[in-house]
């Protein structure tokens, strides 16, 4: 165990280079650009490669790029870049090429505000590439988090040959706190074929969905391709059924896979009437407000969302059943509370409470809310 | 060195059933394809270390028909990504089959500065003046007055000249060459492939549905003849300069060493490592 004072940022960088990341892309952005600094001094000596792109287009192409050839790629960036990323994260998508896109949250639209904190990117980490697609979004609430999250954004990138987007923000992301590293952490590494080559497909699922992926310049000779395309990686031309199938199996080989990916944390839920939902930053304010309301008397728990997506959608759904209200606490303007009003369908009530003027939500503002509940219900 | 038979090329390097293209008649992909493809085998190197990346469009279909590794991304991003697949192994042979649209409009920025970088990639644009596959619509490289389906009235933007762009950022080879000469383009491929550092040739090549029969040249032969027509050798180009008359040069327009991006990074990384004798 080695201890060390980090910032969220750069226990990203710790978690990328521990599980295997050698290969970096990116494009200077506040507040994000500790990352690409941390890369571009640390890879060469573990002999990775780091290069700065000429925008974030150029970044997650070439990202992509060297997962085919075999590396295990990263970028980050924060919302400008984000939103230029957004098309060639479809196309790891559709590649099924595994990469992590860390995206440390800044306050916008557009150019926003640099050096302020938000949490306004959770639809744009969801739906900010075109098309049906699935996404895994992990986000952190603290340095060792952000170390661990990484980690685990690695392994889930290889294993299900997907994208994986790490969301942090402006607070997590510069945050400075005391980290203990384990000695070391797990490596996954993407299933490679065992076959031949001329037996070789590089787009059949296999039993759990995710097909194994031969290195550019190994003899497998196989076509990486965002043309919808069938099992060897042709395009399908009129066969909607092979068409149909690829997309099936893209969101199948995630949600399949639930118990690995969907991570959350719930404190005080069995004893509760009212539980907080809260992600990120705000979920250390949401756990101050929660103690402050119990020792108060009244019942708050908290749910902590450590995947955003795939949503949680039972979870959330058996909590409400319990209880008679969730409070939905973010630095948006209510994006995350639609999601949980949804998934809660009528068996509890849903509040928000939400601040979106690149202030941190703190947490007299979440027992404010609380307060404002429980004389709601007198 | 005579040129290997289309009956062994396709044998040797194409994917069985990949014939016949999807591309229209009297297209000039297929020429220009076939050309990159007697100079990978001219040179002898490995097909298993081959990839070929291309960008969306017509030129997108090409990997479709060969038995290499193939990468067909998003438009405009071929030379982002190839730049991703070499860096991250420099023993493979990239070569990215771009089309004008893709690598001078949508990807303009991503091929100055992967000229600019020196990559060991070869880049080859196969520029027929339009965008074929939507429908015909003007190009940077789309000769002003001419007509596109986007410029009814008339083309009114000057075009780009790929080659001076190419030598202005940097690119260590830079070359020009026709489907219409199909033993020279084979000959400035190779030369371009075997180059260390970023190369660029374009290969002009006719659109006759899209482009041709829209600009009084309807019919492949009418622009195989403006091919010939239009261009002119670098060798008569310096004998005789004052005959260029606006004519396009083929040949190899610039061949020089610079410090190539992986070499430089190999011992950046021995720096890194603290090997003094790197």
């Amino acid at each position: 165990m080695t201890t060390m004072v980090l910032s969220g940022n750069e226990a990203c960088v710790e978690g990328a280079l521990r599980s295997g990341v050698r290969f970096f892309a990116g494009y200077p952005i506040t507040p994000s650009s500790e990352i690409a600094e941390e890369m571009a001094r640390r890879l060469p000596a573990l002999g990775g490669k780091f290069i700065q792109m000429e925008d974030e287009l150029a970044s997650m192409a070439a990202v992509v790029g060297a997962s085919l050839a075999g590396l295990k790629a990263m970028t980050a960036t924060s919302g400008p870049g984000f939103s230029l990323m957004q098309e060639n994260i479809g196309m790891a998508v559709m590649l099924e090429a595994p990469c992590v896109v860390v995206n440390v949250q800044r306050a916008g639209p557009s150019t926003g505000w640099a050096t302020w904190p938000a949490q306004g990117d959770v639809m744009a980490a969801r739906w900010g590439t075109h098309g049906d697609h699935p996404a895994i979004v992990l986000t952190p609430w603290s340095v060792k988090e952000s170390f661990e999250l990484t980690v685990r954004a690695v392994n889930l990138a290889e294993r299900l040959r997907t994208p994986v987007i790490l969301l942090s923000d402006a607070i997590i992301g510069r945050l400075r706190e005391k980290v203990d590293l384990p000695p070391s952490v797990p490596v996954v590494d993407r299933p490679r074929p065992a076959m031949a080559p001329d037996h070789y497909r590089p787009y059949a699922g296999g039993p759990d969905g995710v097909p194994p992926m031969a290195d550019f310049g190994t003899g497998y000779r196989w076509y990486a391709t965002t043309t919808t395309h069938n099992e060897r990686g042709y395009p399908v031309g009129v066969d909607a059924a092979a068409a149909e199938g690829l997309l099936k199996r893209l969101h199948s080989k995630i949600h399949d896979h639930q118990d690995e990916v969907v991570l959350t944390e719930g404190r005080w839920l069995e004893d509760s009437e009212v539980v907080v939902v809260a992600y990120g930053s705000v979920a250390r304010s949401a756990l101050a407000a929660v103690k402050q309301a119990r020792s108060r008397g009244l019942k708050a728990g908290l749910l902590r969302l450590v995947t955003l997506w795939p949503f949680p959608s039972q979870l959330i759904s058996q909590v409400a059943q319990r209880i008679r209200g969730l409070l939905v606490a973010e630095m948006n303007m209510g994006q995350m509370v639609e999601k949980v009003r949804e998934a809660s369908c009528g068996a509890s009530e849903v509040w928000s409470v939400a601040r979106f003027n690149g202030q941190y939500l703190m947490p007299e503002q979440i027992l404010d809310k609380l307060e404002e509940v429980r004389r709601a219900w007198r | 060195m005579a040129l290997m038979r289309n009956r062994d090329m396709v044998e040797r390097y194409f994917r069985r059933g990949a014939l016949p293209t999807t591309w229209c008649p009297g297209c000039g992909l297929g020429t220009a394809t076939g050309a990159m493809v007697r100079a990978i085998d001219q040179l002898g190197l490995d097909a298993d270390k081959v990839v070929i990346v291309t960008g969306i469009g017509c030129s997108g279909q090409v990997y479709t028909l060969l038995n290499f590794d193939g990468f067909h991304g998003t438009h405009g991003r071929a030379l982002a990504a190839a730049t991703g697949i070499k860096f991250a192994n420099p023993e493979l042979t990239v070569i990215a089959p771009m089309g004008d649209g893709d690598c001078a409009a949508i990807g303009g920025n991503h091929f100055i500065q992967a000229a600019r970088r020196n990559m060991d990639i070869t880049a080859i644009i196969m520029a027929n003046q339009a965008y074929g596959m939507t429908g015909g619509q003007y190009s940077p490289l789309t000769p002003m007055g001419s007509f596109t389906s986007t410029s009814p009235y008339g083309h009114i933007e000057p075009p780009f000249d790929m080659c001076a762009l190419a030598i202005a950022a940097g690119a260590t080879y830079v070359a020009r060459g026709t489907v219409y000469h199909t033993q020279e383009l084979v000959r400035l491929i190779a030369r371009g492939i075997a180059h260390r550092g970023f190369s660029v040739i374009e290969v002009l090549a006719p659109c006759p549905v899209q482009f041709g029969r829209r600009n009084a040249m309807a019919t492949p032969v009418d622009m195989f003849r403006q091919l010939q027509r239009a261009t002119v050798s670098v060798r008569e180009a310096e004998l005789h300069p004052e005959a260029i008359g606006g004519r396009a040069v083929r040949g190899v327009l610039r061949e020089v060493e610079g410090p190539e991006f992986t070499a430089e990074y190999e011992a950046l990384i021995r720096r890194a490592k603290g090997d003094t004798h790197g």
